[in-house]
């Protein structure tokens, strides 16, 4: 029998849609019960509860039957940013989220298979039907799940910009920055204008940054710091840099970066002390004060 | 826009009171130049604290002055540099022409820096 391009109108689409859909309504149990064993065999449920798995796999085999009925994905979207707002939370891995989705994926297919082996035909219109659908719920819910991430990752940035770096006034025209953490591009920036706008407001003469909490400073790092270096002088105002590490300093001299135009005192201390030198401050104890009177 | 030179004493003080444009920069060099030698002046602030610019020119220039009138016995402060603007010339690479001259906050600061400069 030779097929006509007809048969599959868009009529005979619909209504082998809606076959599949009372298929796999029907099924529900069995392929449900399928879903949760292979997928407890592949040890992708780990750390989810009985009810869990039973409240989940139900919510999600609905979820596809929805979207495969109405063609519209709204549930599905909804669906995949809830679970991967758990998901992160709660720490699933994207493995375990894509692996248990392609295993669905598998299940039902494999039951279409088993329905239409004896009409090719049918079984190819079906899976026409249904392959496009499964592939758009899976890349709905991976996508979910990359962009929690990056939401995740965006907001402890984020914390990170909070905890920004203070500038302290420790006497009169003399500030300190002490810098903790990795210093990016972005960071170096937003120290650097900070700095600046704190040396107006002090009317700061000498400043001295201590870098003793930055894990690793590179060429990258280095030219940060020598330009903050460099647009402080342009504000008329000393930095004195302290802290640096010895494997800090053997790094800079190896990789050869030009520390020349940095002032660059052993700890916060000597650095402190030297720009009270700058400054014209001596600092004696009291003793010594009554002795010079 | 005309840069006005005001004689303080020992010194002469430019302050720049708005944007200017490059013939404006050289007419204040000439002038700068020029008067320290009338007026045997010891040093010079020039004050940028109006400007929300400084480019490659009037760097430039500002240098040049600096060893200009060094050159006829005055030292040169520049004072008023903005936090934004020494932002964007350290971004710039500015800076590197800048090395060989002297700067302050503000113009207290300058007139402090050159006392100590030619009294002590």
């Amino acid at each position: 029998m030779v097929t006509q391009p007809e048969e599959w109108g868009a009529r005979s689409v619909a209504a082998l849609r809606r076959e599949l859909v009372e298929h796999f309504t029907e099924k529900r149990e069995e392929l449900r019960q399928q879903w949760v064993e292979q997928m407890t065999a592949k040890g992708l449920l780990a750390g989810l509860t009985q009810t869990e798995i039973e409240t989940e796999s139900a919510t999600i085999y609905d979820t596809c039957i929805g979207c495969l009925e109405t063609g519209q994905y709204d549930r599905a979207q909804t669906y995949a940013t809830t679970l991967a707002e758990r998901g992160v939370l709660r720490g699933m891995t994207s493995e375990q989220i894509i692996g248990g989705m392609l295993t669905l994926r598998d299940v039902y297919g494999r039951s279409l298979f088993e329905r239409y082996q004896k009409d090719m035909k049918r079984l190819s219109a079906a899976l026409d039907i249904y392959e496009p659908v499964a592939n758009k719920i899976l890349s709905i819910i991976a996508l979910a799940f990359i962009d929690e991430r990056e939401k995740v990752v965006r907001q402890q940035q984020e914390a990170i910009r909070e905890i920004s770096t203070p500038v302290l006034q420790v006497r009169n025209r003399l500030l300190i920055m002490p810098i903790i953490g990795l210093i990016d591009a972005q960071r170096a920036r937003q120290l650097t204008e900070q700095l600046l706008r704190s040396i107006r407001a002090n009317r700061a003469k000498v400043v001295v940054i201590d870098i003793t909490g930055v894990p690793t400073v590179d060429s990258k790092v280095a030219n940060n710091l020598i330009q903050t270096v460099e647009a402080s002088r342009l504000m008329g105002a000393v930095v004195i840099v302290t802290g640096l590490s010895a494997e800090v300093s053997q790094t800079l001299v190896t990789i050869g970066v030009d520390l020349s135009k940095l002032n660059t005192v052993g700890d916060l201390q000597g650095g402190i002390e030297a720009a009270d030198r700058l400054l014209g401050y001596k600092v004696i104890t009291t003793e010594q004060a009554t002795e010079i009177r | 826009m005309r840069v006005p030179i005001l004689k303080q004493g020992d010194y002469l003080i430019a302050p720049i009171q708005s944007a200017l444009s490059d013939a404006d920069f050289l007419r204040m060099q000439n002038e700068l130049v020029d008067q320290v030698g009338k007026l045997r002046s010891r040093g010079v602030i020039v004050d940028v604290t109006a400007l929300d610019v400084m480019d490659s020119f009037a760097t430039r220039t500002l240098r040049s002055t600096a060893l200009m009138t060094r050159l006829r016995g005055a030292e040169t402060v520049i004072v008023g540099v903005q936090p934004e603007v020494a932002f964007s010339m350290v971004q710039l690479g500015l800076t590197l022409r800048m090395e060989d001259v002297e700067t302050a906050l503000d113009l207290d600061e300058g007139l402090a820096f050159l006392d100590r400069q030619t009294k002590g």
